[in-house]
This record gives C-alpha cells, structure tokens and sequence, in this order.
C-alpha cells in the first residue's frame, strides 16, 4: 500500500474548520487520490476545540489512524489535542500574528511553519479567507499541485461569483508563496494525483441519495445530530423528483407523518437518533400492526439520554429490537460503509413494502460524518430495483374481497403477505389500526382471529428469512482460526486492522454484519472458529449477546464507548490482546 | 366521482357501540352527509381518527381509514394528503386527543394550512376512560380526578387556532343536524385547514353540557350577522367565553394552502420501477 498523508485543520467553532476541510478533502478527491475524513467535534478538556481530518492515499482508505502529518492550528489548544498524534517531522502551520498564537511552542522534532494568515488573506481581499491561505500553505508542503484546490474552491463559491472564486485562489496561492519563499525546507511529502475520477459523500448523504434512487417521495424529520444532514441532504433535492421534506414539530409528528404518506401508497422514510427513536417507538408499533411499510433511519449516537450527542458509540441496538410494548416484527438493517448506506436504503424500501413492515435502517454516528471516495460507478443508478411488493388495483383486486364486497388488507396468506390497495383503488376502501382486527381491517378481540393475525405477521418474517439474502460480509482469511465479527460502521477500521495483524502472521477472519434482524446464522463459523471476538462501540456488548445467543456460545469482546471510533492500529492492539490473554476459546 | 353516492355508502358494517344517545352520531352522520354532498366518495376519502370513543369513528365509517395512536391523527393526516392530493382527508378525534395529548401538533397543523378537514368531537369529558377532567372541562367540573373540579380554566380551542393563524374556524353542535352538516361541508370546501370544534355532548359521564344546555343558550352566528372574514369580529366571538356559538367563526379567504406555498401537487403513490430517471445526476454532485 501506497504511503498515506494524514493532515488535520483544528481551531475553534466558529473558525470555518468544517469547511476549510471539505474543501482540501474535496481537493484530494479531484486529484484522483481516497480519502477518509474524520470529525473531532467537542471537547476531551473543555469546550471549543473543533477539528476536521483527512486520512489521504492513492490507495482506498478506510479508516483513521492514530498519526497526523500536517496540522493547520487556528488555537494553542489544537496542538494540545493532538500531541498524541503528531510525530517527528510532523508540520504545523499557524498564524504567529494571530494574538493568542504568538506565544505558541512547536514541539520539538516537529516543523512550525508561521505564516501570517490573516494578513495575507487581506491582502487577496478579506480575512474571512485566511483558512484558504492555510490550505494553499499546505498545497506547498505537501507538494501537492494547487490546482486540484483551485477546482475544489470553484466548486465551493461559484453559485457566488467568480470574483469570490478568483479572491480565494489568490489567497490561496498567497499562503503557497509565503511558505516557497520564507521557508527553504524540504518536506518529506509530495501527494502524487491519479487521472481517477471520485465522489466524496458521507453516510448521511449516501442515505438520502438512496432514498431518492429508491423512490421514496415524502421524508419527514425533527432536526436531530447525527441524523439532520439526511434532511438537509433531502431537501431541495427530493423536489426535483416529485417528493416533499417536511420538519415536523417533534419525532412523534414525523413518524406520524411519514406512515400517513406510507398509507397514502408513497415511499415514505423519517431519520433521526436514538431519543428520537424514543419517541416514535410508540408509532413504530401501530405501524408493524397496521402492516405498513416504513423506512425509520436510526443515525447512532452517544446515549443514553443526551448522552454526548457529538460522539460515536452503537449503544441503540436493543432499542431497535425490542423497543416498543406488545411483541413488534420488525427488520433491522445496518449498513457497514458509506457506500453501503446507499445500497442498504434502497433495500430498506425494497423489504419494507415487499414485508409491509417497518424497517429500522440504522447508520452511526462516525459513517454520518465522515466523507469518503468511492468511484462514481459504485452508485450504479441501473443496478437499483423497486420491487413495492403486493399491490392490487382494479383488475386485481376482486380476488381479495369479502362475499359481501370487503377489501382484504390483512387477508391470511401462506407467506403472511397480504394485498395493499392504494386510496382511490376502486373497491378498495378499508380501515387501517392499531387494534387488532380481521382481514378486513376491522376490530376484533374474537380469539381465533387474533392468534392468526400475530401469526400471519410474524408469519411474513419467517417468509423474508427464506426469500431473501441476510449474508454478512467477509474478509480477511477465510481459513483463520481466529474470527472476528462486527456490525455497523467498524468494517473499514478491522479489514485495515485484520492487514496489520497479517504482516504480523496473525491471521484473522472477519465477518461484518449488515443484517441484524433477521440476521445471518453465524453458527458455523463461530464453531468453526478457535477464538471468536465481537467488535462493536457499546459497552455492554449487544451484538455479541446475539451471538452467543444465536450459537450458544461464549465469545470474546472488544467494546470501546469512549465516543470515538475506532482506529485501525488501536484494533489491532486490541484484538491481538484479545487473543493473549481472552478467556475463552 | 359518480354523483349517485349517497352518505350510507359511507356507513361500514359495523355497529357503533357508542352509548345510545351519544352525541357522536350526529356528529358522524352529518360529516357523512357533508362527504356526500361535496362529491366525495369512499374510495377517495381517507379519515384519520385519534383515541377515545371519538377515535372509533374510523370503524363506523367506509372509507380509506387509519386509527392511529393518541393525540397524532393531524400528523397522520398531514402524510396523506401531502402523499395524495387528490384524496379527500377528514380527521377526527375528541377534545382529550386534539387539546391535550395532541396539542402540539394541533397548532402546527393549523399553521401549515395543509388543505384537510379537522373534527373534534368536542364532549368537555373523558368518556372512554369513563368520565375524567378533559381540557375543555368547566373550571369547576367535578370529576373521578377532579372531586373539586380542575380548577384551570378551559383551553378555548378558537383561540388557539387564530393566535396559530387559522384560515378556517367553525363550531357546530351535533344536534343541530343540518346546520352541522353545512359547517362541515363548508370546511371540507375551504381552500386550507377546515378546523370544526363540534359539542358533542356525552349523555354518560357530563351532566352538565347536555342537549338541553346547548340548545338553550347556543347563539347561531348566521342569525346573528356575524360576518366571518373580519377578523376582529372573530376575535370578539372567540374571547366571549360567555356565550356559546355556532357557525363558521373566521374565514380567511386568501387563505393559501400548503400545497400552493410549496408546489407539492403529484400523486407520489407512483414512481418507477428503478431509480428515477437523472438519478445520476445526484451522483454527478459529489464529483
């Protein structure tokens, strides 16, 4: 694998630090080189601190790691935060005119590169535009032709006038010659370019791209982090399709929302985070009831209650189980990449009509955030199908009335899967409830009936479990006697783990797992197995109860709720301790 | 839609179980009526009904329908029709489920104007939890909760619907059979949100807002030459808490809907059978 170049702006919020790094990441992108971008929105000691980092390579990167190259330092304290990660030879550029940095100490082994930012940027025509002379500092020591940030700061600022656009490469082309000029130094980097063609988009997006490519036409949400960048995503976009965004005035509203356009015959989805889940729990049960079909997007954060709602963990998966009063059939998918956000909501759809039921689709809050580069053709729009399941309509649906003429929606099938017919079918008008009732939809409490309703929906889980693929994902070494497995988000940190561990000789299997209801049958491979470890962001080790529950089987754990992701070296630590010292094999 | 529909089309299989009495007959027929008569027919009707007897409304009636949970039937019905402008949507629900547990979405429905019609069937009582202090109970209404009555005043539904900028705010007895019907009717035909807070008394459990009280002091505005599009007379007619009216209380008539503000105008019950056609466009953005 190609070296990869790690590089990080840190300041205060308020700094413009999320868009400084957009665009170089953006930069990156267009220079056909990968990249992996991380967020350090909140504080270890106090607030304020807010930083934005990309891992860059010709190679496809999928994590972060514990090391940074080149960090544009707004604050004394960015440095602070990142004593860890910086190293010898490390560069640091900052503003020494800059009143709270003229006293900074560059530690030592490491390069300070003082360029007075501000005033350059004065120069070029505001001082809003001192982060553009940070990045065109860092184009210099870093050797990496200005011209992909050229491309990236038209994309950012054209929609505000070439003026703008042609201020900022002048800024940015200020800070290149300060540094060509005042420093006669060589660096040791030169990020080569590659005629390759990426996109660079977060799970966020990936989600709300999905949706639109799946058909879904009506999204209704309460602004809630991580989730809110699908929204945003959403709106302005869904409109072009023939869809509507709704902000709803709570979660309990937007759930509401959405299965009322899911019962008006659209594709309706709501996102939000775990107390936003709270909330539509109660919803989520009149939805399994009535048999309507649902998308409800869970982005993970830190719980419980407000927990740290800027940070990582996958602490809601036994929300998503078991939450609700009464026994609720219900799938619950979970992406393990970016790209797989996509690919997972267009599933989502497909399973939540094809099952007439809710589907919880959930992403975390580090797959949220970060951007990432796939090639274009990873979002093959010819490769999405719309299966909507069951839908009858004049022709069809004489077959499923009553004697007497009564439209059938919950009519008792083989395969538990009923007719849907859209208001305004002929025919077709019915009652949907949350009380129990008959096939026709209305109340009862007579015995049998009810017996064959639970049946005949728990009856359509059973039917999915057979019809569709619930496969995991699998790397590494597939005769490895040790196996590890996850869900969610880790994916990229552990197969950059699993490479680690493999220059070692330790040889590991791994198995990621987009399913966790229903979920694939992992029996096999966990007997198979001579050291089983469970990766996930939660303390208790959810995923790993399911397994052992699943196998009857002890498994080990490697757990981190700290609030940030994992890091490929640190997981292979981990799991090479793991396997020292675990108590069962 | 066919004209012979008539409003029995409307009527479902099931018998109500309603006390025999209860005001929410009347309130139903005339809603029936009121669908009927503005060329609607089941298959193009969709009613939402909240919890409480009032929520069993969804039963008793033929039409697309969802009972949904408590306190979220606007919601509910916002989705529909938004999804499907070309549906008729009726929601209905009782005073606990639209003032109290749904209070919150109450106001933001009525400010987002979304072309519906909203019932509340409005009896001052918890009749299906078998006679607790409701919202809209008297200040001194004695109840199994309440022995010394809620001691808070009323909330006064009119006027949280104009202060949230109502476009349409009717009252309706459902006892006066045909001047209920044409309230109803006149909201379905508003061009917005058709609010209607309908007495619909509870022979069981409230004593006190009978038949015999509403019909002897209700003050029907059309005698009185209210004249519905001024606001200021509207005000007057919400804040005197004194009387009890019926009739349509305020209309705006450049009332704009929400699907004329924000262009939401298609059938989104169809789409294609893959990705919509420059999808790819969307991937072009992230280039």
């Amino acid at each position: 694998m190609a070296a990869d170049f790690n590089w990080a702006v840190g300041g205060e919020a308020g700094d413009g630090i999320d868009s400084t790094g957009k665009i170089f990441a953006q930069a990156l992108s267009r220079a056909g080189r990968h990249v992996f971008t991380s967020k350090d929105f909140a504080s270890r000691i106090r607030g304020g601190y807010t930083a934005y980092k990309v891992r860059t390579s010709v190679d496809k990167v999928q994590s972060v790691v514990d090391r940074l190259d080149v960090l544009i330092a707004l604050t004394p304290r960015t440095i602070e935060e990142n004593l860890d990660e910086l190293h010898e030879g490390s560069v640091i550029i900052y503003d020494g005119e800059r009143t709270t940095m003229q006293d900074v100490e560059i530690p030592d082994e490491m390069t300070g590169i003082d360029v007075p930012l501000k005033r350059l940027a004065e120069e070029a025509g505001g001082a809003i535009m001192r982060n553009v002379v940070a990045l065109g500092a860092a184009c210099e020591v870093a050797e990496f032709p200005i011209e992909n940030l050229d491309s990236a700061l038209e994309k950012r600022f054209s929609d505000k006038g070439q003026k703008l656009v042609d201020n900022n490469k002048e800024a940015a082309r200020a800070g290149r010659s300060y540094v060509a000029e005042e420093y006669d130094h060589e660096f040791d980097y030169a990020l080569e370019t590659t005629d390759e063609d990426y996109v660079l988009l977060n799970g966020d997006e990936a989600i709300g791209m999905g949706a639109i490519a799946a058909g879904c036409r009506f999204y209704a949400g309460y602004p809630i982090t991580p989730a809110t960048d699908v929204m945003t995503y959403l709106t302005g976009r869904i409109e072009r399709y023939g869809g509507h965004v709704v902000q709803a005035e709570d979660e309990l509203s937007a759930i509401n929302m959405a299965l009322g356009a899911a019962r008006g015959g659209a594709r309706a989805m709501t996102a939000t985070s775990g107390p936003g889940i709270d909330l539509m729990t109660e919803t989520f049960g009149l939805v399994a009831t009535s048999e309507t079909p649902l998308v409800i997007c869970n982005v993970m954060r830190s719980g419980p209650s407000t927990g740290m709602p800027t940070k990582q963990e996958q602490g809601d998966l036994n929300q998503m189980l078991y939450g609700g009063h009464g026994e609720v059939p219900r799938f619950v998918v979970a992406p393990t990449t970016v790209a797989e956000c996509f690919w997972k909501t267009v599933e989502a759809f497909n399973l939540a009509e094809k099952y007439q039921i809710p589907v919880y689709l959930t992403a975390d809050l580090s797959m949220a955030v970060t951007e990432q580069t796939f090639t274009p053709d990873t979002f093959d729009m010819d490769q999405v199908e719309v299966d909507r399941g069951f839908v009858v309509d004049e022709s069809t649906i004489d077959d499923h009335l009553t004697d007497s003429g009564g439209f059938k929606p919950h009519e008792i099938t083989e395969d538990g899967i009923s007719p849907r017919a859209f208001p305004g079918t002929a025919d077709g008008a019915h009652m949907s409830t949350g009380l129990e009732h008959d096939e026709q939809g209305r109340r009862t409490e007579d015995t049998e009936m009810r017996v064959e309703q639970v049946d005949k929906r728990n009856r359509k889980v059973e039917t999915a479990r057979e019809r569709e693929d619930w496969s995991p994902r699998e790397f590494g070494d597939p005769d490895a006697d040790t196996l590890v497995i996850t869900w969610g988000s880790n994916e990229g940190a552990l197969i950059e783990a699993v490479e680690l561990l493999s220059d070692d000789g330790v040889d590991v299997r791994v198995l990621s797992v987009p399913y966790v209801f229903p979920r694939p049958d992992l029996s096999e491979d966990v007997k198979a197995a001579e050291n089983v470890i469970v990766v996930e962001c939660n303390e208790q080790g959810q995923f790993a109860d399911l397994v052992e529950h699943d196998v009857l089987e002890r498994v080990d754990r490697v757990n981190k709720y700290n609030g940030v992701r994992f890091k490929a070296d640190e997981l292979a630590d981990a799991i090479r301790s793991t396997l020292a010292t675990g108590v069962e094999a | 839609m066919s004209s012979d529909i008539r409003f029995t089309d409307f009527k479902s299989d099931k018998q109500p179980t309603w006390c025999p009495g209860c005001g929410d007959f009347g309130t139903m027929n005339g809603m029936m009526k009121a669908l009927a008569e503005t060329g609607n027919d089941p298959d193009n009707t969709f009613v939402v009904a909240g919890i409480g007897c009032s929520g069993k409304i969804g039963t008793y009636m033929h039409s697309y329908a969802l009972h949904g949970v408590h306190g979220r039937a606007l919601p509910v019905g916002t989705g529909v029709k938004l999804a499907r402008p070309d549906i008729e949507v009726m929601v209905a629900g009782g005073d606990g489920d639209g003032y109290s547990i749904g209070a919150g979405h109450f106001v933001h429905a009525v400010r987002r104007n979304v072309d519906m019609t909203y019932v509340v069937m409005d009896n001052r009582i918890y009749g299906l939890t078998k006679g607790q202090a409701s919202p809209t109970s008297r200040e001194d209404f004695e109840t199994s909760t309440s022995p010394e009555g809620p001691k808070q005043p009323p909330v006064n539904p009119h006027a949280l619907a104009l202060a949230s900028g109502a476009t349409f705010i009717a009252q309706s007895f459902s006892s006066d059979a045909l001047r209920h019907q044409e309230i109803i009717q006149e909201a379905i035909e508003h061009d917005g949100f058709g609010f209607v807070n309908v007495y619909s008394p509870c022979v069981t459990f409230n004593d006190v807002d009978t038949y015999d009280y509403f019909r002897d002091t209700l003050v029907d505005l059309q005698e009185a030459d209210h004249d519905p599009t001024d606001r200021d007379a509207a005000k007057d007619v919400i804040f005197d808490t004194e009387t009890e009216h019926q009739g349509v209380i305020y209309k705006n008539e450049a009332s704009v809907p929400y699907h004329e503000q924000h262009g939401v105008d298609e059938d989104m019950s169809v789409i294609p059978d893959g990705a919509p056609e420059s999808a790819t466009d969307l991937v072009r953005e992230f280039y």
